[in-house]
């Protein structure tokens, strides 16, 4: 790979290129500099750690969502679309990013002891780091560079953990609240449908190649 | 007795604690937060100025007055009260639609005054005192209010528990018409919301029916017009907007034990050692302390730092078990 090559795909994992992808990448980003703006000038209310983690997770959580919504909507809006699959994705990484540097730093203060303790002991902990970690590999491949290095089969093998990361992510969700509300249930329910879209297209597939395969 | 549970002497009023000036500065936050609450349409800060009235209590030596108090903003916008809304928010902002007058309080079971009160006749008379008192949260942070109230003991002698009572049960208003969380297809607990006690925590000189904070009547989203506080046990216990108060002989059901008895007991005393399944309660964040996102948490005491006072009632129970 040329040296041009490489200081590219280095630019694009930060802001791309394309103008959009660009403006998207700054667009996605504004409710994190707006959180902690507030957090840092006190306007987060009476916990505001608690506020800007949750914050932080959340908006991690909508941008996997709209990630998986991308391949569904391309017939619909077209497949240039799929130029920003991975814009979303890598936002949703950055906040995820944010929303553990948040608990690791500001609210545990980096006591390793109470980290490692509340990773193997609570289940919520477990899965959310599990969403995240897996996460991890999928942003550092997210450049044009890997994509070549591995090739376009491989990643987007790779990339299919996605999957399994929104699925935590969701269940996270779903088992950091006390009781059954309103938003963790919307954002299991949207990923999902977004999840068993791909299943019953799969499925489709499989069934038409069973049966060109008997003809 | 009494003597014997002093702890500290309750030589400053909360006005100190928290300076003074921040104090009497309180409405301009109130005034701040209806500003807030008219931009978005809503006015509940304004409303809840305009319902408060003073409620002044004695200063009491069970006060805990060596710690600085949470400041009014806080206690007032950060609550949990699921009639309201499962978000820490929601209570300041949907509360103002109860009505707290007139309000009648059930009292029924092994009494012999059992009856339908009327809030003032169940208290009227007796002594109004200020109790500042640490509040700990099952999630895991904490408060320090400066409560005003009457000890339950008092209004429990009114009624005249029978010999065979055993426990004191609670029960919530539900009135979905002016309680948004009890309407809807989202509802996060089963109405009412119910509570109790053992007789003699209930007796326990700590145990008081709030009817006001700092130094006003009680805001409708901290548990209007009148709510149990039971500093040695996790704030969910400590029961809001009263409507029923029951003698019974037999354990009553609580509301968060119903939902999930693997997580929550009936005694829910605040205990360090015995983690919340789902996370550790080893330490809090004492909400108001730090500046912006800079909070470190603080270790949790056993029974809340009422151990002296409250430690005797479990003598022989074995606490990881009866949680």
């Amino acid at each position: 790979m040329s040296r041009a090559a490489a200081a590219h795909s280095g630019s694009a994992l930060l802001l791309g290129s394309d103008p959009i992808r660009r403006a998207l990448y700054l667009f996605g980003m504004m409710p994190a500099v707006w959180y902690f703006y507030l957090g840092l000038t006190d306007q987060l209310g009476a916990d505001p750690q608690n506020t800007l983690e949750r914050a932080l997770g959340l908006w991690a959580l909508r941008f996997l969502v709209v990630g998986l919504a991308i391949t569904p909507l391309r017939p619909y809006l077209g497949p240039r679309l799929i130029r920003y699959r991975r814009t979303f994705g890598l936002l949703a990484f950055y906040y995820a990013a944010l929303h553990v540097f948040v608990y690791l730093v500001l609210d545990q203060g980096l006591n390793v002891q109470a980290i490692v303790a509340d990773i193997l002991k609570r289940p919520y902990i477990t899965v959310g780091m599990l969403a995240f970690l897996i996460l991890v590999p999928l942003a550092v491949t997210s450049n044009n560079a890997m994509i070549r290095k591995l090739g376009g089969q491989a990643w987007n093998k790779l990339h299919r953990l996605v999957y399994v990361a929104s699925i935590a992510a969701a269940v996270h969700f779903l088992m950091v609240v006390k009781t059954w509300n309103f938003e963790p249930v919307l954002y299991a329910f949207l990923i999902a449908v977004l999840l068993l879209y791909r299943l019953a297209k799969y499925a489709k597939k499989r069934a038409r190649r069973l049966s060109e395969a008997r003809a | 007795m009494v003597a014997m549970l002093i702890k500290h002497r309750p030589d400053i009023a909360p006005s100190e604690i928290i300076s003074r000036s921040v104090y009497l500065r309180r409405r301009e936050f109130l005034a701040g937060f209806a500003a807030a609450g008219l931009v978005a349409g809503l006015s509940p800060g304004f409303l809840r100025d305009a319902q408060a009235a003073p409620m002044k209590g004695a200063p009491s030596p069970l006060s805990t007055t060596d710690e600085t108090v949470t400041p009014l903003r806080d206690v007032t916008t950060y609550n949990n009260f699921y009639e309201f809304g499962t978000d820490k928010g929601d209570p300041a902002k949907n509360a103002h639609t109860l009505k707290t007058t007139p309000w009648k309080v059930k009292v029924d079971g092994l009494v012999n005054k059992g009856a339908d009160y009327d809030l003032e006749d169940l208290i009227r008379d007796i002594a109004l005192e200020e109790r500042i008192y640490r509040m700990r949260c099952v999630e895991g942070w904490s408060m320090v209010i400066p409560w005003v109230g009457i000890p339950l003991a008092s209004v429990l002698k009114r009624v005249e528990p029978q010999g065979s009572a055993k426990f004191v049960a609670f029960e919530t208003l539900v009135r979905p018409a002016e309680m948004v969380g009890q309407r809807g297809y989202f509802q996060a607990l089963p109405w009412p919301y119910k509570d109790g006690l053992r007789m003699d925590e209930a007796m326990h000189p700590l145990t008081i029916l709030a009817v006001g904070l700092y130094g006003e009547t009680m805001p409708n989203q901290n548990g209007a017009p009148i709510r149990l506080v039971v500093p040695w046990k996790y704030g969910f216990k400590s029961i809001k907007s009263i409507v029923r108060i029951s003698l019974t002989d037999a354990q009553p059901a609580i509301s968060w034990q119903e939902q999930n008895a693997r997580e929550y007991g009936f005694y829910s005393n605040v205990n360090p050692q015995v983690d919340h399944p789902r996370w550790s309660q080893a330490t809090e964040r004492r909400i108001g302390e730090g500046s912006g996102l800079f909070v470190r948490r603080r270790p949790t005491l056993m029974f809340n730092g009422y151990g002296d006072q409250v430690a005797s009632l479990y003598a022989g129970m074995d606490l990881k078990k009866f949680i």
